[in-house]
């Protein structure tokens, strides 16, 4: 199963993430709201519309940028928004307007009547943005919006969404297995892992709920020193990742000495002593006990990989 | 109104793609063009009996078979091409509008039609350099005889592409449709009449056979009337009915397809 018994209410206007590793269920969630798949049980709304029984009227609240490219590469950008325009009944009169003030937006205005195969990656997705907001929608869905992306263009999208959700007052639903994507975007985030919300709060209170710093240390004597600071200090979780000691702490600052003095006393080296204030991924691992992969891209079949590589 | 919006933007689509692929309409030219000239001389100077009709040379006589193969070959290739919008991911843009999957096959349909029978009327451009004889009332005529024939192949494969996951099975369905539909239509050599009872039963219950019949009838005009297969208002019955049917087979297919 999927998406296994999910309760979630997202506040009208906020932005929501949903983050988990590949395969934790986002896209098929999304899907579920977006009226593509049949739920084999349960409800949910969307702009107050039920998902089975009102399909057409949740189809016409929202907007929704999928994972994979879904344009048309052989119209021009305009001829794209043109197309969607029709196909969500917006006004012949409006039309016009509003696709010249969305290429604005997205900043493609001066490439509107290019073939959208002449776009580079990051403006392919930047127009897909701005034409999931071409017909008003009240709800926007966001799937991977960055997923492929170089860290400049996702950074661009990512005030895009801001600003947008800003112009527009929408609700944003967001799917990501970013952490900073996660982290950077979200009013509120649900952690999702095998189908379930296992956590759902602002990314602070998140954060929060580790109740502690993380210290990073190197050292050769790594499991003498574990065991050593286990008996003398309170740990509230240790892990060993590539060879570094990772332990949460309620107070990193003081404790950080108090581990040289140990280290010291018995005689053990330590290359290197770091600290961190906690991020997502240690709210994924304290939750699901393993970590979200970042660099676990999905495997992309046919020219779906092929479009990927373009945009790469 | 949405849905009729819905539909025209989408007819408008395909028209546009096929308008701007200059090698497939390029390529159109030759294959017609290898049909009538190589094929159609070659063997009408073979055949010294048996298939002629007096007064009409054999490159005349295939001349609306060639424009029914056309049809053919365009259609089935247009209707895969939703495998194509599938694998570009396009599809998902279309299938989750708020428009019903009634008028978005249609929208699909008819504009996947529009392109082939340009390239019919390409055949009839190709046939006036050739010298093969027909009047201008006979190619108005055969207009409307070319939508139809188209809507129902269009449809076929759209619900064949429905139903296959890749372009790789294109090749299949050149083997297992187009040639077949296109050897046993008449389009070549006469097949129904034939006293080969299999060859001549696979005729009649092959729909290209009434297209190609009510092209000839139309074209050929006098000629062709002792060899007709039925009166022209038949053939247009049974393609009509045959359009009816697909029409709802490619709407099914739509409905469920995700």
């Amino acid at each position: 199963m999927a998406v296994d018994n999910l309760d979630i209410v997202v506040e009208s206007g906020e932005i929501f993430g949903l983050l988990g590793p590949n395969g934790a269920g986002k896209t098929t969630m999304i899907s579920m709201l977006c009226t593509m798949l049949k739920p084999t049980s349960g409800s949910a709304k969307v702009n107050g519309f039920d998902i089975v029984k009102e399909a057409t009227q949740v189809r016409k609240s929202i907007g929704i940028v999928f994972q994979d490219p879904s344009i048309d590469d052989r119209l021009t950008g305009r001829e794209n928004l043109y197309m969607h325009a029709n196909l969500y009944g917006v006004p012949p009169g409006e039309q016009r307007e509003r696709i010249d003030r969305i290429l604005k937006l997205v900043e493609l205005e001066d490439r509107g009547n290019d073939l959208m195969r002449t776009y580079s990656g990051g403006m392919r997705r930047r127009l897909e943005l701005g034409r999931g907001l071409l017909h008003y929608p009240k709800v926007l869905f966001l799937d991977e919006p960055t997923v492929g992306l170089d860290p400049q263009t996702r950074d661009h999208i990512w005030t895009y969404i801001r600003e947008l959700k800003k112009a527009h007052d929408i609700t944003i639903v967001l799917t990501t297995h970013y952490m900073d994507e996660a982290d950077r975007l979200s009013d509120r985030i649900g952690i999702m892992d095998h189908g379930k919300i296992i956590a759902l709060n602002t990314p602070q209170k998140l954060k929060d709920t580790l109740e502690g710093d993380v210290i990073m240390i190197k050292s050769p004597n790594l499991d003498t020193l574990t065991a050593l600071m286990a008996a003398n200090l309170e740990l509230t979780k240790t892990r060993i990742v590539d060879n570094t000691l990772e332990v949460t702490v309620r107070q990193g600052k003081t404790v950080m000495p108090r581990i040289m003095e140990i280290a010291i006393r018995h005689n053990l080296v330590i290359d290197s002593i770091s600290l961190r204030e906690p991020n997502l991924e240690d709210v994924f691992l304290h939750y699901t006990g393993k970590m979200i992969r970042a660099d676990s891209g999905r495997e992309l079949h046919g020219f779906s990989a092929i479009q990927r590589r373009k945009i790469k | 109104m949405t849905e009729l919006r819905g539909f025209y933007t989408l007819w408008l689509r395909e028209v546009k793609r096929y308008l701007r692929d200059r090698t497939r309409i390029v390529s159109s030219f030759v294959q017609p063009l290898l049909w009538l000239v190589v094929f159609g001389t070659g063997i009408g100077a073979a055949l010294r009996s048996g298939f002629q009709i007096t007064g009409v040379t054999y490159q005349q006589l295939i001349f609306p078979g060639i424009v029914a193969q056309t049809l053919l070959f365009t259609a089935m290739f247009m209707g895969i091409s939703v495998i194509w919008d599938r694998d570009f991911g396009f599809l998902k843009e279309i299938l989750v509008a708020p428009i019903s999957r009634f008028s978005l096959f249609l929208g699909k349909m008819f504009g996947d039609s529009t392109d082939a029978i340009i390239q019919g009327v390409i055949v009839f451009g190709i046939a006036l350099l050739l010298g093969i004889n027909f009047t201008l009332i006979a190619f108005l005529e055969c207009l409307p005889i070319m939508l139809l024939i188209t809507i129902g192949l269009v449809s076929v494969g759209l619900v064949i592409a429905s139903f296959i996951g890749s372009l790789e099975s294109f090749g299949a369905i050149q083997s297992f449709i187009n040639l077949p539909l296109f050897f046993l239509s008449g389009a070549l050599f006469p097949v129904v009449g034939s006293n080969i009872v299999w060859l001549n039963t696979a005729a009649r219950v092959n729909p290209l056979t009434y297209g190609v019949d009510a092209l000839k009838t139309v074209i050929l005009g006098a000629a062709y009337a002792p060899y007709q297969i039925q009166p022209l208002l038949v053939d247009i019955g049974i393609i009509g009915a045959f359009d009816l049917v697909m029409i709802g087979l490619g709407t099914w297919a739509f409905t469920r397809m995700k």
